[in-house]
């Protein structure tokens, strides 16, 4: 589904991945690791189009076709999504508003059926009993004035709304408390099936008790330094990541 | 600057002749002396300048170009169908106003408790128990230098008088609506004089606005004040959406009396050239206010807005927040004044003006001024002019939102925040419709 070949990426001037390898397989879940600042958050961007990073070397395949040349918007249309690490406000625009153009964009994209705004109500009702969000949340504006996991879960709403083939997950678990945490993991493996992938950016091994990830990527100063199952995890949460700083680059992509 | 005196004063002259004939001793004497006065002051100041410091960034000699017929000196001001305009919350507690006329025929005020009144300012001088009140309002407004305020003085014959009794909530907007259309080749001009007296702990919410059917030349020159006694609450909802070959000019003035609330909001997105002047005196303790905006503007609009927020007694609060949006080569202008005169402590006053410019060849002149003669305060104003966030178009885009709909999407949720003050729905509904027409699209 997903390949990613000997990628360089920059952000004003500042080289910050180089070199990243990976394969991401259908029904795969992928975890990245890493300490704060190695660059997991520039390779979320980077797969979902942020226009500050510039990507200068190398190539990124999403199912045959080169996504680097595809606008953020077509990318997302196509089936990529990436959940914000810090989401957005939208003051003056409500949730469902915003849900529902989104909705609407991919399914003209699809050649498919739109939704008026009533029988969007319905579809989002049932999506967001998967997050167990309330009504209440879809009047409001988007995330303004949300709690750190508001936002969060809001994230996964907008996931299971538009129903990628790809998601990457940015420190979605990030300022969960343990039940916030629950539903969203639950959430997200409601969500996944063989036909899709899921790239879990995590800086801690505790979401990977609530999804199991296939493999696990550490990530060090914008290189992949050590790959391995779920167990790595494991062993990151007892060891820490100083080990790897200045250990060797994994041996190529899998 | 004389030939543009000259044709003011054939065109006004005119009008206000015609006006003292028809008027004849229907009037108190009293108005007519200060009416009188008023059109001599306007002969000898006529429109503002450019020079003045208040009138720096607005140009009316447009104004001062046209020739235009008050309503009363063109005989019966034309006009039907105004359906369009009717929002159904206010249907029987509305004055409707055709050309600066009261149109009997269009109004109701069947939802309104017994004493209050909503009638026609005409009437209410020739009735005994509120002539005090006006002639009170209309005495300060005689004293102002302005060449506008001076011709409202001189040539209004119609507007409204609103009285809410101490201690009564009227639970049905009060909709005052000014509808103008200039017909057979002569530019209508119209002189709106409104007086909102709310009495002690009484409540009420104001509705003021102010369309045309079609897209015709006209002058509208409006005076609004709005008295607040003690622990009254007023919203006030100013909707102008003239003709966009219209200009209008406006002062809206509020006096609020101690622990009183007045919540304005005014949108201004009509007129080829708008100027609204809004200003809220606090000069009784515990006073609050929220004095809100949202000017939208395209092509070659002109919109201007000085406001000005006196907090003169201690424990008093106002907040502002006045948002722009500019597309084409429009202008606005925006000068907002907070004074906290000498001993108003413990004030807290607070104002943002931020602007969305949508066109390189936009152009917003703002001017936040904050005056501090106290010093137990808390105080703060700020400004921006700029375009959308990068990061929010981003996060629109990356959930399959093409860049041209995400970009209007977040525009018209700049505006909502401002719009979504207004607490009537088909006020809302209206100029949200308003907004999405601007920006071409739908949601
Ligand atoms: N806009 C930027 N300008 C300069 N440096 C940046 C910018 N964004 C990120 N960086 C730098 O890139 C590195 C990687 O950041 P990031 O991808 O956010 O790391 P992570 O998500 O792994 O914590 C950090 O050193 C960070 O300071
Ligand atoms: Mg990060």
């Amino acid at each position: 589904m997903l390949e990613i070949r000997n990628l360089y990426a920059s952000v004003d001037g500042n080289e910050i991945l180089k070199g990243i390898n990976l394969k991401v397989n259908k029904g795969e879940v992928h975890a990245i690791m890493g300490p704060n600042g190695s660059g997991k958050s520039t390779l979320a961007k980077v797969l979902a189009g942020h226009p500050s990073y510039e990507v200068t070397r190398g190539e990124v395949l999403f199912e045959g076709k080169n996504l680097l040349e595809l606008s953020p918007d077509v990318r997302a249309r196509e089936g990529v999504f990436m959940a914000f690490q810090y989401p957005i406000e939208v003051p003056g625009v409500s949730n469902a508003q915003f849900l529902r153009l989104a909705y609407n964009e991919k399914q003209k994209h699809l050649g498919q059926e739109e939704l008026d705004p009533l029988e969007f109500k319905d579809l989002l009702k049932e999506k967001a009993k998967i997050v167990e969000m309330e009504a209440s949340f879809m009047t409001r504006s988007v995330n303004e004035g949300f709690s750190g996991g508001e936002k969060k879960r809001n994230e996964i709403l907008q996931m299971a709304v538009l129903d990628p083939k790809l998601s990457v997950l940015d420190e979605t678990d990030s300022g969960l408390d343990i039940d916030a945490l629950r539903i969203v993991a639950e959430g997200v493996n409601k969500l996944h099936d063989p036909n899709k992938a899921v790239i879990l950016v995590t800086h801690y091994q505790r979401l990977l008790n609530y999804i199991t990830p296939d493999f696990v990527h550490v990530l060090s100063a914008g290189r992949i330094v050590k790959e391995g199952g779920k167990e790595l995890a494991l062993e990151l949460e007892e060891k820490g990541y100083d080990w790897l700083k200045n250990g060797s680059v994994a041996a190529g992509a899998k | 600057m004389s030939s543009q005196l000259a044709t003011q004063s054939s065109s006004y002259n005119t009008a206000f002749r015609a006006l003292l004939e028809k008027t004849g001793n229907a009037e108190p004497s009293w108005l007519r002396r200060m009416r009188e006065d008023s059109f001599a002051h306007f002969e000898r100041v006529g429109f503002p300048s450019v020079k003045e410091e208040e009138w720096k960034y607005t140009n009316v000699a447009p104004i001062a170009k046209l020739q235009f017929v008050p309503a009363f000196a063109n005989g019966q001001p034309g006009g039907n169908g105004f359906g369009a305009f009717v929002y159904d919350e206010a249907r029987r507690s509305r004055l409707v106003f055709v050309n600066g006329m009261l149109r009997r025929e269009l109004s109701s005020v069947e939802a309104l408790p017994a004493g209050v009144s909503v009638i026609d300012i005409g009437e209410a001088l020739a009735k005994g128990p509120n002539e005090t009140s006006l002639r009170e309002s209309l005495e300060r407004a005689a004293k102002s230098e302005s060449g506008f305020t001076a011709l409202n003085t001189a040539l209004f014959s119609s507007g409204a008088f609103v009285f809410i009794p101490a201690g009564v909530s009227v639970a049905a907007p009060i909709h005052l609506q000014f509808i103008s259309e200039s017909s057979h080749g002569a530019a209508a001009a119209s002189f709106p004089r409104v007086l909102v007296v709310a009495a002690e702990n009484s409540a009420a919410t104001i509705v003021e606005s102010y369309a045309s059917p079609g897209e015709s030349v006209y002058l509208t020159n409006a005076i609004v004040e709005v008295r607040l006694g003690a622990g009254a609450h007023v919203q006030h909802f100013k909707v102008q959406r003239e003709s966009t070959s219209a200009f209008h000019v406006a002062t809206t003035d509020a006096e609020l009396g101690a622990n009183a609330r007045y919540d304005a909001t005014t949108i201004n997105m009509g007129a080829a050239l708008s100027r609204h002047t809004i200003d809220v005196t606090m000069d009784h303790e515990g006073a609050e206010c929220w004095v809100d905006g949202l000017y939208m503007v395209d092509a070659n609009q002109h919109t201007d807005t000085h406001s000005m927020i006196d907090h003169r007694q201690p424990h008093c609060t106002s907040h502002q927040l006045y948002k722009g949006i500019l597309d084409g080569k429009s202008r606005a202008v925006f000068n907002g004044k907070v004074f906290v005169r000498h001993g108003a402590q413990l004030t807290n006053a607070q104002q943002t003006n931020k602007n969305l410019l949508l066109s390189n060849e936009a152009q917003v002149n703002t001017k936040p001024q904050l005056e501090i003669f106290a010093d137990d305060v808390k105080c703060a104003h700020g400004a921006a002019v700029g375009q959308l966030e990068a990061d929010e178009i981003f996060y629109l885009e990356s959930r399959g939102i093409r860049p041209e709909p995400a970009r209007n999407l977040l525009t018209y949720g700049f505006a909502e925040e401002v719009i979504e003050k207004i607490k009537i729905d088909s006020i809302r509904r209206e100029l949200d419709q308003a907004v999405l027409n601007r920006l071409h699209t739908t949601l």
